[in-house]
């Protein structure tokens, strides 16, 4: 059995491999960050708190039939022991300087998780004078969980979506840093999503 | 089987011909009628609204003691069959009667409307409410400040002449660090879907009063 660190040729050899490696040499080789990630994804605390309806899809995902436990995603009370944000329901202009303020006061590395149409992209209430038209407008969004509500079973989903996309991130220097990207200007006479043109129905 | 009505709608005729018939007499400027659900509804103007509550919350027989809700209504469109811009309606609740009853005032904008909150504490979250959402003015009351709508809003949404998208909106600038508002910019038009509203027989149904099995008279009387 060789030695390697490359995870695609331990997926190859399967558990048989790992165990080979474990008898045979008594330890295991992979990388720094590989570990990182594989700790940070498999320990994702996300913040108890819930906007909407969709906060009791959120509540039956933690609860014993889905059991979000598994996962290692336990809810957390507060801001300052959570990693992750489950935007679960319409985020009113009202709410969305405290959404921010929460956000802020998580420690990094963190992830957001947007769950419903309404924090994808304001969702029924797209046309109200209260409701934001998306989440991202006002925090950096890492998945988006479709639905109105989205089922537990979706929500489950999005979470293991997420813990692929962090095993896949780098940790160390500068590509470590995750940086907030701006909000994209429209330069004027820019083609949009959904233009008029496009979607108007006489 | 039958359908049942609700508790409180379960009420003798007799019963509500009594209240209708003690709030004629107590309020000869009022206009009180029965309606076909089943409500006793009594129109007073601003000038008589305080007395006709003060009176109807603790008159023998009647005891309106629990104010269930206060609301405004926009009546912007509706002018030649409605004189007024505005209506606040107030829904009271009788426990000791198994009574219910709503009275209705006309009022025009910019006109006062006496505040309630003397007489039912529960009303002053309810006048809040309705002067955000419609702009109307409660005089004396305690605290009369915006209730459900942002900090710092602009305008009263539910006022038939609010625009749907209001006015401005909020992102997040990074340069200034904060959430940030500006003004509304929709890259896609609104769509009107020309087709029957939902709502319609919610309102203007007196004629289902004899068609409608909820509204048998038989199964009271």
């Amino acid at each position: 059995m060789t030695l390697t660190t490359d995870p695609q040729a331990l997926i190859a050899q399967g558990m048989d491999g790992v165990n080979t490696q474990l008898k045979e040499n008594g330890f295991l080789l992979t990388t720094v960050e590989d570990v990182v990630n594989w700790a940070r994804a498999g320990s994702l605390w996300p913040m108890t708190f819930g906007l909407a309806c969709c906060a009791v899809e959120m509540m039956h995902s933690a609860a014993a039939r889905y059991d979000l436990d598994r996962f290692g995603t336990m809810f957390r009370p507060s801001p300052r022991q959570s990693d992750l944000m489950i935007i679960a329901g319409t985020l009113t202009n009202k709410m969305a300087p405290a959404l921010r303020r929460l956000y802020e006061q998580m420690p990094e590395p963190r992830y957001v998780l947007s769950m419903g149409s309404c924090a994808n992209g304001g969702g029924y209430y797209h046309h109200s004078y209260a409701v934001v038209r998306g989440a991202d407008r006002i925090v950096p969004v890492d998945i988006y969980v479709p639905g109105c509500p989205p089922t537990a079973e979706a929500l489950v989903y999005g979470i293991l979506q997420l813990q692929r996309k962090i095993k896949r991130l780098p940790v160390f220097g500068e590509a470590g840093r995750r940086t907030e990207q701006p909000q994209y200007a429209y330069a004027p006479g820019e083609a949009r999503p959904y233009s008029a043109l496009e979607m108007h129905i006489d | 089987m039958t359908a049942q009505p609700h508790l409180d709608t379960h009420l003798k005729a007799s019963e509500l011909a009594r209240c209708a018939e003690l709030c004629r007499l107590a309020l000869p400027r009022a206009e009180v009628v029965i309606t076909p659900q089943r409500e006793v509804q009594v129109t007073v103007a601003v000038a008589d609204l305080y007395a006709a509550l003060a009176w109807l919350r603790t008159a023998d027989g009647l005891k309106f003691s629990q104010c269930m809700d206060v609301c405004g209504v926009d009546y912007l469109g509706f002018q030649p069959t409605q004189p007024a811009r505005f209506a606040v309606v107030y829904h009271l609740l009788s426990p000791t009667q198994n009574l219910r009853i709503r009275v209705k005032t006309l009022v025009a904008e910019g006109q006062a409307i006496p505040s309630v909150v003397a007489l039912w504490a529960a009303a002053n979250w309810y006048e809040r409410e309705a002067y955000d959402m419609y702009g109307l003015i409660f005089s004396g009351h305690p605290d009369l400040r915006r209730i459900l709508t942002d900090y710092d809003f602009i305008g009263h949404p539910l006022r038939k002449d609010f625009p749907l998208n209001g006015f401005t909106e909020v992102y997040y600038d990074a340069t200034q660090q904060r959430v940030a508002y500006k003004p509304v910019d929709l890259p896609q038009d609104f769509r009107h879907f020309d087709r029957v509203s939902e709502w319609r027989g919610m309102t203007g149904n007196a004629h289902l009063a004899e068609t409608d099995h909820a509204f048998k008279r038989e199964e009271f009387e």
